[in-house]
């Protein structure tokens, strides 16, 4: 709770909300016991009078009653009424939508059919025509506003709970013997809750402003009482001569609504675990770089990452994803750099082209050299040239990085005509040729398919196309096979290393899979906790493991063809990138640390192509 | 294409039906009869009996809902008492004037929302972002028809650049420029909360999409940022966006009633009201049942164009 | 003595009625197999996405209720579909572990619920047994007042785990347990149910995609593709000498270190489609041995040599 206030107030608007709502809420309560005149009290002599005439500090209206008074029990009528409303919408709906999205299939059916049909109503035909029926009348405004809102609530809960109710969770608490309706009590509502808050405090503005609306068109509050919307309405008639009678109801409801949804939407951000971490920003086209320490000089590598820096900022937290990488390749040559997750393996990757999703990401420090020239430092529009024609992507899982709504010959198509000047007919001969490239059979059919409409590994090789689009000098391939069955993997392995040979192509290959390393890479750099602890050639690192981390990952991998047998593990965890111990990042949970591993930075030495980071081997490199 | 668009039709019948029955049963349970309230101080047992014979009252209420339903399918609406004229006449004059003022403001707040949408989330947290968020904050929090009031205190009485209300000039006008005068106004009004809701849920969908993997690789491939916001990005965000527009386009349909008393249009919202304070009950079955049925065809237009855009919709 | 026995178990998803028409063919996720598992033992079950490795996993368990089909385990049939009689007697450690755990709940709500709800333990024996339980699995008991999200994958697993033995199961399905979870960790995890299986004496059925990992720990192992049963044997032998020759496509792809990289010989990658399944083999498609009576004839489940049991009528030679 503490932690969500804190939240709550950290966001400026949201407490200006609070604030404001807090003094009408207050002056609201002090109503009844305020020296206010007589709301109803008319007096026909004394109309329309302007602000603090006669001790009417806002005036009197055409009736000649006093304005402060009328608007401090308007106020309290309005807000009385729309909470109430908010409160029976949600909890009906909530209730209906829960029931439908728990049990699913027919249930689910049924009442998902009422909710469209009552949808399919504008919702004021609806309001006007259960006001028409009940009479025009306050409370049956509350409920015709209440009504036409049930179904927003049930259909939005439905969905949430339906997600829910798949959930594995669900699916232990029925095995641990639960009945429903204790499943929907302890399993669901807990979840739903938040979702429920949150489509509260979104739309009880609206429901203040649409019952005012009803008392406005004269068909809620009857006089003499009145709401904020019924004063409006009876000043509307002297808009023109006394506009001021008109503004000070109007104003008022705008203020009750804005300051709702100020902290409506404070509310929504606070308990959205999502914008907890700061995700739900857009990365920017480019990683943000701040770097303070010297640009090192110039390589005649092909592609060089030079002591590679790269930081997540969240709240105070500074995650050291990438802690001074550096890596080089050859034309022609596969290196691969494993580890596990949250190595920076994958950072280090995306960081080349600078595609670390920023904020939260930032390069601090090194450069990354593409044929001697500095990428970190470039410009945007340099950056882009290289993106794509030099230096390409394969990503991960091909499903979600691929555009849903293009045919994959118009991506094809574009990943040439960005960089490249070719006509419509050419490029789509070029595309066809690319597919063919990557085995792909029917490439003249398929070509104007959707993602959706291939397989997984089709349409990883639509991927692979891509990146081959512009003959680019250095493929990138960032775990390509791990999101595909084993069948499919060794298809895209054996193609990938067929066109590295066809096309000399230089490849970064990140993956946390030996046995991938070993079949496709020249050489393999270990990473752990953000920096690389063994380099060297893949024969020689699997066969001879300099670093402790190395050889005991080796041993953890179970191989095909060795029988049942008892695997051997590592105990402890990686740590957290945020709070690294000085010194070697293994060593808690070494068996070989000495108490001098854990006390200074351990530099990556050896001989080359070897080289190891640790000053208690396995092997001297 | 073609099948879809008609199965999408064919499974508007079921809704509509519902809606003429939801209608039906909330107008059933008015207290009192009809009858009195036609004839006011004439009802003597006599009229009333011949009333409720002439209008099918006095048959089963499963009975009256299949006439009325008949009726209706033949285009007779019946007639409305207080105006003494065919409901459906009334309806389809006051359903022009509305469809004028809402479809402006609809076309408003969707080009002008999904504009502001999209640059402020192109731009988070800049200026232009702040900016923007903060105007569809206060759009979204000001009543429609208290900012109709305030346009017509500054743009009609104070400096008199427009008219203060009607559709059209009482003498002459009655053209094309009147009608624009009139409506600029009343259209404004009616699309400022509409617009405000646009804006916010394109902004989101954009950043929602923006954060997806497929942008990540349409930038590695090399793609112009603007290409990758106003063509990867919107185009996505746009499978989300629709569907918000169908329901905007409930949202100004139900605002229009407020700005027709506001501004005086003679649209079918005023009417409905009107309707209702008099108890013409045939007039608002037969305008609620008209305008909400014209609403499910313009729905089914809403999921013809999102299923021409998202090619993942089985068609 | 046999702790699961199967017998003809099948799972057919209706599909929605078109508009006009009779309603087409179910979609048949698990189609009617038949397999036993010994007590003690560890049935490991492999196959790649879509062969209805995790819709079989839930029958077993009673999260879905058969279309056709006998479920014994004990010499006992629980109902149909009742998770509630189910899980005394069989348990499910879930894929993702995160997931599996109500974010909302403190670890010891959720060790409580099994032992509430199976067993009414009252209140304080059910403290005693949730200390055991943790015991077993090396877990602290500072856990038991946290929230899931303050847990890592390795660290959710166990408590998953400790969830499922919570329920005093004789037979444990371990769906995916460890392909979640880091390399490092994955062989803690994997360890630990070993250990558990021994002095518990518990039997497993152990799904896993991962061929390396269901041969460390299996005793025997089933090989489904498109929801049959293609072939069932000794996990020591059957990846070695396959008979069927989707085993073998499976065997010769797993990634191994220094075997050359070659695609092994199929003809195509794609699965028929279940919406549409061919007739024969439904491996028939892709296989390099595939003849006429592939694709007009079914193959059976037949003896092909000791213990081992294959579909193919074009079998590979040992």
């Amino acid at each position: 709770m503490n932690r969500f206030l804190k939240l709550l107030f950290r966001n400026r608007l949201a407490a200006m909300g609070f604030v404001v709502l807090g003094l009408i809420l207050l002056a609201v309560i002090l109503t009844p016991i305020l020296p206010l005149q007589d709301p109803y009290t008319t007096e026909l002599g004394a109309r329309f009078k302007g602000p603090f005439e006669d001790g009417h500090i806002l005036g009197t209206d055409h009736l000649g009653r006093d304005q402060l008074s009328r608007l401090l029990w308007g106020t309290q009528l309005s807000l009385m009424v729309g909470f109430a409303a908010a409160l029976m919408a949600a909890a009906i709906g909530s209730t209906i939508g829960v029931i439908a999205g728990y049990f699913g299939g027919r249930v689910d059916n049924v009442i998902m059919r009422a909710v469209d049909i009552v949808m399919a109503f504008p919702y004021i035909l609806l309001a006007l025509a259960i006001v028409a029926a009940l009479g025009p009348g306050l409370l049956n405004a509350l409920i015709a506003i209440a009504a036409v809102n049930v179904p927003f609530f049930a259909r939005n809960i439905r969905g949430i709970v339906v997600t829910l109710a798949g959930r594995e969770f669900v699916d232990a608490a029925r095995l641990s013997g639960m009945s429903n309706t204790r499943i929907i009590i302890t399993e669901i509502v807990p979840n739903v809750l938040p979702v429920i808050v949150i489509a509260m405090s979104t739309t009880i503005g609206w429901m203040i402003l649409e019952t005012a609306g009803l008392s406005f068109l004269g068909l809620g509050s009857q006089p003499p009482q009145a709401d904020l919307g019924s004063m409006l309405g009876e000043a509307r008639a002297a808009l023109i001569t006394h506009p001021f009678t008109s503004v000070v109801p109007g104003v008022m409801i705008f203020l009750i609504v804005m300051s709702i949804n100020l902290l409506g939407d404070g509310v929504r951000d606070a308990l959205d675990p999502r914008l907890k971490s700061g995700a739900l920003s857009r990365p920017l086209p480019v990683t943000t770089v701040k770097r303070d320490g010297p640009i090192p000089a110039e390589t005649d590598d092909l592609l060089a990452v030079q002591d590679l820096h790269t930081q997540f900022h969240a709240g105070n937290r500074v995650f050291r994803a990438v802690g001074g990488v550096s890596l080089s390749v050859r034309p022609g040559e596969c290196l691969g750099v494993i580890g596990e997750s949250g190595s920076g393996k994958s950072v280090t990757a995306l960081s080349i082209t600078r595609l670390v999703a920023s904020p939260p990401g930032i390069i601090t420090g090194g450069a990354v050299r593409f044929q001697g020239r500095d990428m970190i430092g470039a410009s945007y529009e340099d950056l882009r040239q290289i993106r794509g024609d030099k230096v390409a992507y394969i990503f991960q899982d091909p499903l979600s990085t691929l555009h849903p709504l293009y045919r994959i010959g118009e991506q094809l198509a574009e990943a040439i005509r960005v960089h490249h000047k070719v006509g419509k007919e050419d490029l789509r001969q070029r595309a066809i040729a690319l597919l063919k490239d990557v085995r792909i059979p029917n490439a003249e059919s398929r070509i104007d398919t959707y993602p959706h409409e291939m397989s997984g590994g089709m349409r990883q090789r639509v991927g692979i196309a891509m990146a081959l689009a512009n003959e680019p000098e250095v493929i990138i391939a960032d775990e390509p096979t791990t999101a595909l069955d084993v069948t499919v993997q060794a298809q895209i392995l054996a193609l990938l290393n067929d066109l590295r040979q066809e096309k000399g192509l230089a490849i970064v290959f990140i993956t946390h899979d030996f046995g991938v390393v070993a079949q496709l890479c020249d050489r393999v750099a270990v990473m752990y906790a953000g920096r690389i602890v063994e380099t060297g050639p893949t024969g020689q690192i699997l066969d001879t493991p300099a670093h402790p981390y190395t050889k005991r990952l080796i041993a953890c991998v179970p191989e095909l063809g060795q029988g049942k047998r008892v695997l051997a593990a590592i105990p402890g965890l990686p740590p957290v990138v945020d709070d690294l111990p000085p010194g070697c990042a293994f060593a808690p949970r070494c068996d070989k640390a000495q108490p001098a591993c854990s006390e200074r930075d351990i530099p990556l030495a050896g001989q080359a192509p070897r080289a190891v980071r640790c000053i208690y081997p396995e092997e001297a490199v | 294409m073609g099948s879809y668009i008609l199965k999408r039709l064919l499974s508007a019948i079921p809704v509509i039906l519902g809606i003429t029955v939801i209608v039906f049963l909330i107008m059933s349970l008015i207290p009192g009869d009809p009858a009195t309230a036609i004839l006011g101080s004439y009802a003597t047992p006599e009229n009333v009996a011949k009333i409720n014979k002439d209008l099918g009252l006095d048959k089963p209420m499963v009975a009256r809902y299949f006439i009325w339903l008949g009726n209706m399918l033949t285009g007779d609406f019946g007639r409305s008492f207080s105006l003494n004229r065919p409901v459906i006449d009334e309806v389809l004059e006051r359903f022009n004037a509305t469809l004028i003022l809402a479809g402006t403001s609809f076309v408003l707040c969707a080009i002008l929302g999904i504009l502001a949408g999209t640059i402020s989330a192109a731009r988070q947290y800049g200026f232009a972002d702040k900016a923007i968020t903060f105007t569809v904050l206060i759009g979204i929090s000001v009543p429609s028809f208290f900012l109709g009031m305030m346009m017509i205190l500054v743009f009609a009485v104070d400096l008199r650049w427009l008219p203060v209300s009607g559709m059209y000039a009482i003498y002459g006008g009655g053209d094309l420029p009147d009608l624009i005068r009139h409506l600029i106004m009343p259209a404004t009004a009616l699309a400022a909360v509409a617009t405000g809701v646009v804006a916010r849920l394109s902004r989101a969908a954009m950043l929602e999409v923006l954060r997806q993997d497929y942008i990540r690789t349409a930038r590695a491939k090399g793609v112009p940022e603007r290409r990758v916001i106003m063509g990867h990005a919107l185009r996505a965000a746009m499978v989300s966006i629709i569907p918000v527009l169908g329901l905007q386009a409930g949202f100004v349909l139900s605002g229009a009633v407020y700005i027709e008393i506001v501004f005086q249009w003679p649209g079918i919202g005023r009417m409905l009201v009107d309707a209702i304070l008099q108890r013409d009950i045939l007039l608002v079955q037969g305008g609620v049942v008209f305008v909400a049925a014209c609403y499910v065809l313009f729905n089914i237009a809403v999921d013809v164009a999102q299923s021409l855009l998202d090619p993942r919709i089985k068609t | 003595m046999v702790a699961l026995d199967v017998e003809n178990l099948s799972k057919t998803f209706p599909r929605a009625r078109p508009l006009f028409g009779a309603a087409p063919p179910g979609v048949r996720a698990v189609r009617p197999m038949s397999f036993d598992v010994e007590h003690g033992e560890t049935l490991g079950i492999v196959g790649e996405s879509g062969c209805g490795k995790s819709t079989l996993a839930r029958m077993l368990v009673g999260l879905l209720a058969p279309s056709e089909g006998e479920i014994q385990i004990d010499g006992q049939s629980p109902g149909k579909g009742d998770p509630a009689e189910f899980g005394k007697l069989i348990q499910y450690v879930f894929q993702d572990p995160n997931s599996s755990l109500n974010p909302r709940k403190t670890i010891k709500q959720v060790m409580e619920a099994p032992l509430k709800h199976l067993y009414q333990m009252p209140s304080a024996q059910r403290d005693d047994r949730i200390r055991e339980i943790f015991a077993t699995v090396s877990l602290r008991e500072s856990f038991l007042e946290r929230y899931p999200h303050e847990f890592s994958g390795g660290q959710a697993q166990r408590i998953g785990i400790a969830r499922a033995l919570a329920a005093d199961p004789r037979i444990i399905v371990l769906d995916e347990p460890v392909s979640a979870l880091d390399v490092s960790v994955q062989a803690q995890v994997l360890n630990l149910l070993a250990d558990l299986k021994t002095r518990l004496g518990l039997t497993y059925l152990f799904i896993s995609h991962d061929l390396a990992v269901v041969e460390a720990v299996s005793d025997r192992v089933m090989v489904l593709y498109f929801g049959s049963v293609v072939e069932i044997g000794r996990a020591d032998s059957i990846f070695a000498h396959p008979r069927h020759p989707y085993t073998k496509l499976l065997a010769d792809s797993a990634p191994v270190v220094g075997r050359p990289l070659t695609a092994p010989e199929q003809k195509g990658t794609e699965l028929p489609d279940p919406l549409d399944p061919p007739p024969g083999c439904a491996f028939a498609g892709r296989c390099p041995k595939a003849t006429d009576i592939c694709r007009t004839d079914e193959p059976e489940l037949r003896d092909m040599g000791e213990d081992q049991r294959a579909a193919c009528h074009h079998p590979i030679d040992p």
